[in-house]
């Protein structure tokens, strides 16, 4: 009979030390969740984006695709080799270029070219692109993404440092003139 | 002997575990459960455990960094003592991991084991299977070479699809903006951590209810599972015709078990371990990726699916699936177990079977991927060049030098993609391949901007010997009637 007053008490106890520990958690879960999302976080207003030299515009002779590569702008201690990366440079005339990404429109394989045809074939799934980067044929639903460019001082740069994928492609792929 | 029996008694004064394992040990099972049939569970177990140890041994060498995985998985396979041969079990034991739990989820839905009580028993199986399936990727992610690099990519590609929070998705998955080391970081904690723990605590809880609730008995044509009664009417069959689990139905899971393990250390042995292949370095473009055998049925249905329908096949066909396998118990929680009064369920397993094994078969040659070699590496088997003119000849060259070949055949050499043009001329006319040539059309690139007038009248005019011998070449006979009498060949009187 005495115990009962005593027994709310605990009862009260044990509640409060649940919600003190729910408020603990929660506490500890702000900085948690803002730790794994900090892949997220981090890129927005492209952040990951910057503005990486290809080489001299001499390099890339009139009316030919070349093979070109850059380091991703975006560096860990543990990437290796995987932040190098290739793109297809298409030098149209002049100072006019289209520099391709390597991965094609449909699930992100290295797409090569070939010359001899002006075709971009993908070696997965078969897509097709023509020498202008446009959808020739295959499961592709879109042409080849493009990187933003400008050449300055004699120097073809691009905006990169993202792996274009059908979903971030609308980030990359403008097709407007680049803001110097 | 005495010693021993003294040294268990004080420990299991402290521990009292004896009586709870001899109970679980000795409980009464159906007699006729005591078959080769009930195997594949305890086997997926022993796999499940094979692949704790071997991966923690793998551990000891394996570096999970994007810089340095690879050059861990050379010194597995050439510089540690048997370090091939473990890579070898491990990689061989998430193959039979696989194939073991399809088999056992198989044969628990054609015996209705997933009918009543048992529904969370497998709900926790669909778990467990995508869990299986989720460790298959990852490992191959941790073999980090080009087939894994691009086939993150390929996972990237179909994880931006999601409307909204695609791009979102994809930076999740990959750690960063890019396939770079905080990816390998990633996944490596998924593979070693996360899924494993997940599994373990899963596979304890399905173990315990096949404890609890009692091994499926056999179906028998004709005998109704009813929420109502089912479980005093087990209760009865375990009593009139049950006998211990132990000794009386353990030896088959022992001997099976043992002879999985054999299996799979024979397939290491023979076959060795999976790759790397070449090095994950993203500026070497000359290569073909491909998934490991059991997502190969995936590659196959993302080349055949029209593009329109690819984007809601991927993300709505994974939902549905996995929806329909979690209410399976709940729309056929009663009734008959046996398959032999069930032919729906034994059909949709075989068409099940059948389409996956179909998709896996196609996607080993892939005959959708181009051959990238084929224009350089396949020349134009001679029979076909031979006694042609000069003019033929010289389309011949265009054939081969403009990469025709990486899609066409020609005499079982070359690409696939396209159909083989052996007989073309029989089904094409001169103005048809013409046409196709230079509009393509029918998933063909056009060559009008590639070809000059020469290059395209020389192509054609090859094009127009590919026909068999005792068969005469298509023809327009409008034309024929244009050009005049006098130049039709052949049929007239």
């Amino acid at each position: 009979m005495s115990n009962e007053p005593n027994l709310n008490r605990r009862g009260f106890l044990v509640k409060l030390g649940i919600l003190f520990n729910g408020l603990v958690a929660t506490a500890l879960a702000v900085p948690v969740a803002r730790y794994l999302l900090s892949s997220l976080t981090r890129g927005r207003a492209r952040a990951y984006l910057s503005w990486v030299p290809l080489g001299a515009v001499s390099e890339f002779p009139e009316g030919e695709t070349r093979l070109a590569t850059f380091r991703n702008p975006y560096v860990t201690p543990t990437d290796g080799k995987t932040v190098d990366t290739a793109c297809w440079v298409r030098r149209v005339e002049g100072d006019k270029f289209q520099v391709f990404a390597i991965n094609c429109a449909h699930l992100g394989c290295p797409v090569r070219w070939f010359p001899q045809s002006g075709l971009f074939m993908c070696p997965c799934h078969g897509g097709a692109y023509y020498r202008d980067g446009s959808r020739a044929s295959g499961p592709p639903e879109r042409g080849l993404f493009e990187y933003p460019y400008k050449v300055q001082n004699g120097v073809v740069t691009i905006q990169a440092g993202e792996l274009p994928t059908p979903g971030t492609a609308a980030a990359l792929d403008t097709r407007k003139p680049p803001c110097a | 002997m005495r010693l021993m029996a003294n040294i268990g008694e004080w420990f299991d004064r402290r521990l009292q575990l004896a009586a709870p394992i001899r109970e679980a040990a000795e409980h009464p099972v159906p007699r006729n459960t005591a078959s080769w049939w009930y195997v594949f569970g305890s086997a997926a177990l022993t796999i499940f455990l094979l692949q704790l140890v071997t991966g923690i041994l793998l551990a000891l060498i394996y570096v999970p960094s994007a810089g340095e995985a690879w050059s861990s998985l050379q010194a597995l396979n050439h510089d540690v003592t048997l370090g091939w041969f473990i890579r070898a079990i491990h990689g061989w034991g998430s193959n039979f991991m696989v194939a073991i739990v399809l088999i056992h989820m198989a044969q628990v839905f054609l015996f209705g084991a997933h009918k009543f009580p048992r529904e969370l028993t497998w709900i926790i199986g669909v778990f467990l299977l995508l869990m299986t399936l989720g460790m298959a990727f990852s490992g191959q992610v941790l073999r980090f070479d080009q087939d894994a690099y691009w086939g993150l990519g390929i996972g990237a590609s179909i994880a931006s699809r999601v409307p909204i929070i695609g791009p979102a998705i994809v930076r999740l998955m990959l750690g960063g903006p890019i396939i770079a080391g905080a990816t390998l970081s990633r996944f490596f904690t998924l593979h070693v951590f996360v899924i494993p723990g997940l599994l373990i605590g899963f596979v304890s809880l399905h173990v315990l209810m096949v404890l609890k609730l009692g091994i499926n008995e056999w179906p028998m044509p004709g005998r109704i599972v009813k929420r109502a009664t089912y479980v005093s009417e087990y209760r009865a069959l375990t009593k009139e015709d049950g006998a211990p689990f132990f000794p009386y139905a353990v030896w088959k899971d022992l001997f099976f078990a043992a002879f999985i393990i054999l299996a799979v250390a024979a397939c290491a042995l023979y076959f060795g371990p999976f790759g790397p292949s070449g090095q994950p370095d993203p500026t070497i473009i000359q290569t073909a990726p491909k998934p490991d055998y059991f997502f190969l049925w995936l590659y196959a249905l993302l080349s055949l699916l029209p593009p329109s329908l690819e984007t809601p096949a991927l993300l709505i066909g994974p939902v549905l699936a996995i929806i329909g396998l979690l209410l399976l118990p709940f729309l056929s929680g009663e009734g008959e177990k046996s398959w032999k009064r069930r032919p729906i369920a034994v059909l949709t397993v075989l068409l099940i079977a059948i389409t996956l094994g179909t998709f896996t078969h196609l996607a080993e040659f892939a005959p959708w991927s181009p051959h990238m070699n084929a224009w350089s590496g396949d020349p134009i088997p001679g029979q076909f060049v031979h006694g042609t003119t000069a003019l033929e000849r010289q389309g011949a060259l265009v054939f081969q030098a403009k990469q025709c070949r990486n899609c066409h055949a020609l005499g079982d050499s070359g690409g696939q993609r396209g159909p083989a043009l052996d007989k073309v001329a029989v089904r094409l006319t001169q103005d048809q391949l013409i046409r196709q040539v230079i509009q393509g059309g029918g998933n063909m690139p056009a060559y009008g901007k590639n070809l000059s007038p020469a290059e395209t009248t020389a192509l054609v005019a090859f094009l127009q010997t590919l026909h068999p011998a005792g068969q005469a070449p298509a023809r327009d006979a409008s034309r024929d009637l244009a050009l005049g009498e006098e130049k039709m060949v052949g049929t007239h009187p």
